[in-house]
C-alpha cells in the first residue's frame, strides 16, 4: 500500500511540475538548442523568400534574425519553418516553432483566444484588390458580382465578406491553401480579382505570367497591422522578441546603421549610448548581453535599412514607406524609448 | 457441471488468486482500467494545458457567426450563418463529391476491367495503358493536372462557349438553367414514385412467372414506359408546372441558373479516373477467378457472350470483387480531402481549414472532422459488408 502511495504522489508531482514548468520554457529551450525556430511564409518576395541556395531573406525574416542576433550575437542562428496561413497558429501553439514572423494580422480574436501574444507591428498594411487591366475596373465598388481568389485562413477572407456585405454587393470567393495557388488560379482566369494585403499584392504580381497586365486598385478596405507573434506563457521570451523589433526602429530614429554602428560606439549622445549598451540598464533587464542591440544593428541593420533592402527602393517591389515611415516623418512606426 | 467435476478431482481447491479464470478476469479488468486512465489523463492534460496557455476550448464556437463566404454550398449559406453551418456545408460538399466519385469510378472500373480481358487486341491494350498510367501517378498531381487542364484552355465568362443560349461553358464553370418548380409539380413527383414502385412489382412478378412457366416478359420496355409515361402524363394534366431559370451574363460572371464549378469537375474527374483504374484491376481479378469451364458451359448451353458475362460470370466474380471494391470506395472518400489543394470547399478545406484557423480551436475541429470521416467510412463499410453477405455463395 505504501508503495502505491509513493508512486501516486510522484505521479502527481511530475504532473504539477510539467504543467508549471513552461513559464520561461521557450527561452530556456531556445538557449539550450542554440538557435531560433522561426515560422515564416512559404514564399513571399520581400517578406520571406528563400533563394536557390536556401538562404532566407525578407522583412519578416529580418525580425527572426534580429532576435537571434540579440540572443546569440549571431543573426544566422535561425532555422526557418515555412508555413501556410492555415498552419501558422497551430505550429506556434504546439511549440513546433518558437516565434512566428509571417505577415500576420494583429486582431482581438487572435490575441485573446488563440493563446498568442503579438510582439509589435513590423509592417502597417491594408487589404487591397488586384485585377486584370483588360477588365477596365477603376474602383473596388465596381466589383459587384465578381469572383475573388483568396488565401484560406486569413483576415482577408473575413474583410472581403464584410466589405461586400456593407456595400450590398455580391461576390464569389474561391479559396486556396497557399498564396502560390491563389496566384496561379488568378493567372488562369478562375477569378476576376485577387485580394490580399496590399504589400502582398505587389509581391504576388511579380509571379504573374504577365505582371503588367494586372493592376492594384486604390481602395484599402481594412487595417492590417502585421507583426511577429509568440506563444502565450513565456513573458521573458516575448519581451526579447518585442524589444528586438523596437531596437531596430529606435536605431533608425537615432540614425544608427549597420555601417556606422562601430563609430557610434564612441558617441556622446546618452540615447545612443544606452541603445548600444554603453550605459543605463543595458541588457540585464532582458537577460541579454549588453551589446544585444548593437549586434542587431550590426548584423541585420536598422528598421529603415531592412525595409529599403527587402521591400523598398533597394528591392524589386519598390514599396514607398508610407504608413511605415517613422512617427516623426509622417508614418506610424514608433518604438518606446530605451532607458 | 464440468467445473465442479474438475474441482473434485483436484487434491485441494486452489486459492482464489491462483485460479486461471479469476486471474484472467483480473488482468483484463486491469488492462481496461489502465487504458481508460491513460485516455483520461491525456484528455485532462490537454484541457489543462490549453487553459493554461490561454487557448479557448469547448464547442461554443459552433454558434458564433462565421463571417466568411464559401464558393459552393448545397444548403443556404452566407456570412451571417454560424461556424456550425460551415461544418454542414463542408460535410455535404464532401458527401457530394464522394458519392458522385464512387458512382463514376465504379462505372469506369467495370468497363475497363472487362475491356482489359477483351479478346479484341486494341481494346485490351488501351485498357492496360489506362490502368497502368493512372494507377501509378500520385493522385494530388492528377488533381492539379485536371484542374489546370480544365481551367487554362477555357475562355473567360464573357467569351463563354454557348450552346443553344442555355448552356454556357467558361473557366467559371458550366452554367445551365435550373428548374423552378411551380404549383402542382408534386403530382409529377408522386406519379414518378408510383411508377417506380409499380416497376419493382412487375419485375418480381415477371421473374417469378419466368421461373414457373419459362415465359419471358418485356420487363425493360414496360418499366421504361411506366417511369417516363406516368410522370409525363401528370405533367401534361397539371398544365406543365415547371419553368427554367436561365443563366444570364452580367458584367463579370453569369448569374442565375445552376453551375458546375471547375473545382468540382476537376476533383471528380481525377478521383473517378484514379480509383477507376484500381477498380478495373479488382474486376479483372474477379472475372479471372471464375473458372473458364463456366464460360464454356454457358456457351455450350447457347448463351451469347453478353448473357454469359451478365448471368454467369459477373455474379460469381462479384464475390471476389466486393471486398476489394469496399477498400477502393473508402480510399476514394478519404482521398476527396485532397480537394483543399484546388479550392473545392469540402469538409477539410472549409471546416478543418478556414473555420479552424478563424477560431483557433484545432483540437475540437480536428476531432469533429476525424469523427465524420470515420462515420462515413464505417457506413460505407457496413453497407458493403451487408451486400457482400447477400451475394455470398449459399451452400446447400
Amino acid at each position: 500500500m505504501k508503495k502505491i502511495h509513493v508512486i501516486a504522489s510522484a505521479v502527481a508531482l511530475t504532473a504539477t511540475l510539467s504543467t508549471n514548468a513552461f513559464a520561461g520554457a521557450t527561452l530556456d529551450a531556445v538557449k539550450k538548442k542554440g538557435f531560433v525556430q522561426c515560422g515564416v511564409s512559404i514564399g513571399l518576395p520581400g517578406f520571406s523568400n528563400a533563394d536557390e541556395k536556401g538562404n532566407w531573406s525578407g522583412l519578416d525574416v529580418d525580425v527572426c534574425r534580429a532576435v537571434a542576433a540579440a540572443l546569440f550575437a549571431d543573426a544566422n542562428m535561425v532555422k526557418y519553418t515555412p508555413l501556410t496561413a492555415k498552419e501558422r497558429f497551430t505550429a506556434l501553439q504546439s511549440g513546433e516553432i518558437d516565434m512566428l514572423s509571417r505577415n500576420t494580422t494583429w486582431t482581438l480574436t487572435r490575441d485573446s483566444s488563440l493563446g498568442l501574444n503579438f510582439a509589435g507591428v513590423n509592417y502597417y498594411d491594408g487589404q487591397g484588390f488586384m485585377v486584370t487591366k483588360k477588365l477596365g475596373v477603376k474602383s473596388a465598388l465596381e466589383l459587384d458580382g465578381a469572383s475573388f481568389c483568396i488565401q484560406a485562413g486569413t483576415t482577408t477572407e473575413l474583410n472581403l465578406a464584410d466589405y461586400f456585405r456593407s456595400n450590398n454587393m455580391k461576390y464569389t470567393p474561391v479559396t486556396f491553401d497557399t498564396s502560390d495557388e491563389t496566384v496561379k488560379a488568378f493567372d488562369a482566369g478562375r477569378c476576376d480579382a485577387l485580394t490580399s494585403d496590399q504589400s502582398q499584392l505587389y509581391a504576388l504580381r511579380i509571379k504573374l505570367g504577365n505582371p503588367d497586365g494586372a493592376t492594384v486598385l486604390p481602395e484599402v478596405i481594412s487595417k492590417e497591422p502585421l507583426g511577429p507573434v509568440t506563444a502565450q506563457g513565456d513573458d521573458e521570451w516575448y519581451k526579447i522578441v518585442r524589444w528586438s523589433l523596437f531596437a531596430m526602429v529606435n536605431a533608425e530614429e537615432m540614425g544608427i546603421t549597420s555601417g556606422n554602428v562601430d563609430a557610434k560606439m564612441s558617441s556622446d549622445d546618452p540615447n545612443v549610448r544606452r541603445l548600444l549598451g554603453q550605459e543605463g540598464i543595458k541588457g540585464s533587464g532582458l537577460g541579454l548581453a549588453d551589446g544585444w542591440a548593437a549586434n542587431i544593428i550590426k548584423q541585420v541593420g536598422n528598421y529603415g535599412e531592412s525595409f529599403e533592402r527587402n521591400v523598398g527602393q533597394g528591392s524589386s517591389l519598390k514599396i514607398a514607406r508610407g504608413q511605415n515611415a517613422l512617427w516623426n516623418k509622417g508614418g506610424l512606426q514608433y518604438a518606446p524609448p530605451i532607458r | 457441471m464440468a467445473d465442479e467435476q474438475r474441482a473434485v478431482s483436484l487434491p485441494a481447491k486452489p486459492a482464489l488468486w491462483r485460479r486461471p479464470a479469476v486471474r484472467s478476469i483480473f488482468f483484463q479488468i486491469l488492462l481496461v482500467v489502465g487504458i481508460g486512465y491513460f485516455g483520461y489523463t491525456i484528455f485532462q492534460n490537454t484541457l489543462n494545458n490549453l487553459e493554461q496557455r490561454g487557448i479557448s476550448t469547448g464547442f461554443g464556437f459552433l454558434d458564433q457567426e462565421a463571417g466568411f463566404g464559401i464558393l459552393m454550398t448545397l444548403v443556404p449559406f452566407d456570412e451571417t450563418y454560424t461556424y456550425g453551418r460551415t461544418f454542414l456545408v463542408g460535410l455535404l460538399n464532401t458527401l457530394l463529391v464522394a458519392g458522385l466519385g464512387i458512382f463514376f469510378a465504379t462505372l469506369i472500373g467495370f468497363m475497363m476491367g472487362v475491356a482489359r480481358l477483351s479478346s479484341n487486341w486494341i481494346i485490351s491494350r488501351l485498357a492496360t495503358v489506362y490502368i497502368e498510367v493512372f494507377r501509378n501517378i500520385p493522385l494530388l498531381l492528377q488533381i492539379l493536372f485536371w484542374y489546370f487542364a480544365v481551367l487554362r484552355p477555357l475562355p473567360g465568362p464573357r467569351q463563354s462557349l454557348i450552346l443553344n443560349d442555355t448552356f454556357y461553358l467558361s473557366n467559371r464553370g458550366l452554367y445551365m438553367p435550373s428548374p423552378v418548380y411551380e404549383q402542382g409539380f408534386w403530382l409529377v413527383m408522386l406519379a414518378l414514385g408510383v411508377a417506380i414502385v409499380a416497376s419493382i412489382f412487375i419485375a418480381r412478378w415477371a421473374h417469378k412467372r419466368q421461373e414457373a412457366t419459362g415465359q419471358q416478359f418485356h420487363t425493360v420496355l414496360t418499366v421504361i414506359g411506366l417511369v417516363i409515361g406516368l410522370p409525363l402524363l401528370a405533367f401534361l394534366v397539371m398544365g406543365m408546372p415547371l419553368s427554367w431559370d436561365f443563366p444570364v451574363l452580367q458584367r463579370f460572371n453569369m448569374a442565375g441558373g445552376m453551375v458546375i464549378i471547375p473545382e468540382l469537375a476537376a476533383l471528380l474527374v481525377a478521383l473517378s479516373i484514379y480509383t477507376g483504374a484500381f477498380i478495373a484491376e479488382a474486376v479483372r481479378s474477379g472475372i479471372l477467378a471464375v473458372s473458364h469451364g463456366q464460360t464454356e458451359a454457358a456457351h455450350a448451353l447457347g448463351l451469347r457472350p453478353g448473357s454469359t458475362l451478365r448471368l454467369v460470370i459477373i455474379p460469381q466474380a462479384l464475390r471476389v470483387i466486393i471486398p476489394q471494391l469496399t477498400s477502393q470506395y473508402l480510399n476514394l472518400t478519404k482521398n476527396s480531402s485532397l480537394a483543399t489543394a484546388i479550392g473545392y470547399p469540402d469538409l477539410v478545406a472549409v471546416f478543418a481549414g478556414t473555420t479552424l484557423n478563424q477560431t483557433g480551436q484545432a483540437v475540437e475541429v480536428i476531432a469533429m472532422t476525424m469523427a465524420v470521416y470515420l462515420a462515413i467510412s464505417l457506413s460505407i463499410s457496413m453497407f458493403m459488408n451487408w451486400y457482400n453477405k447477400r451475394i455470398q455463395l449459399v451452400e446447400r
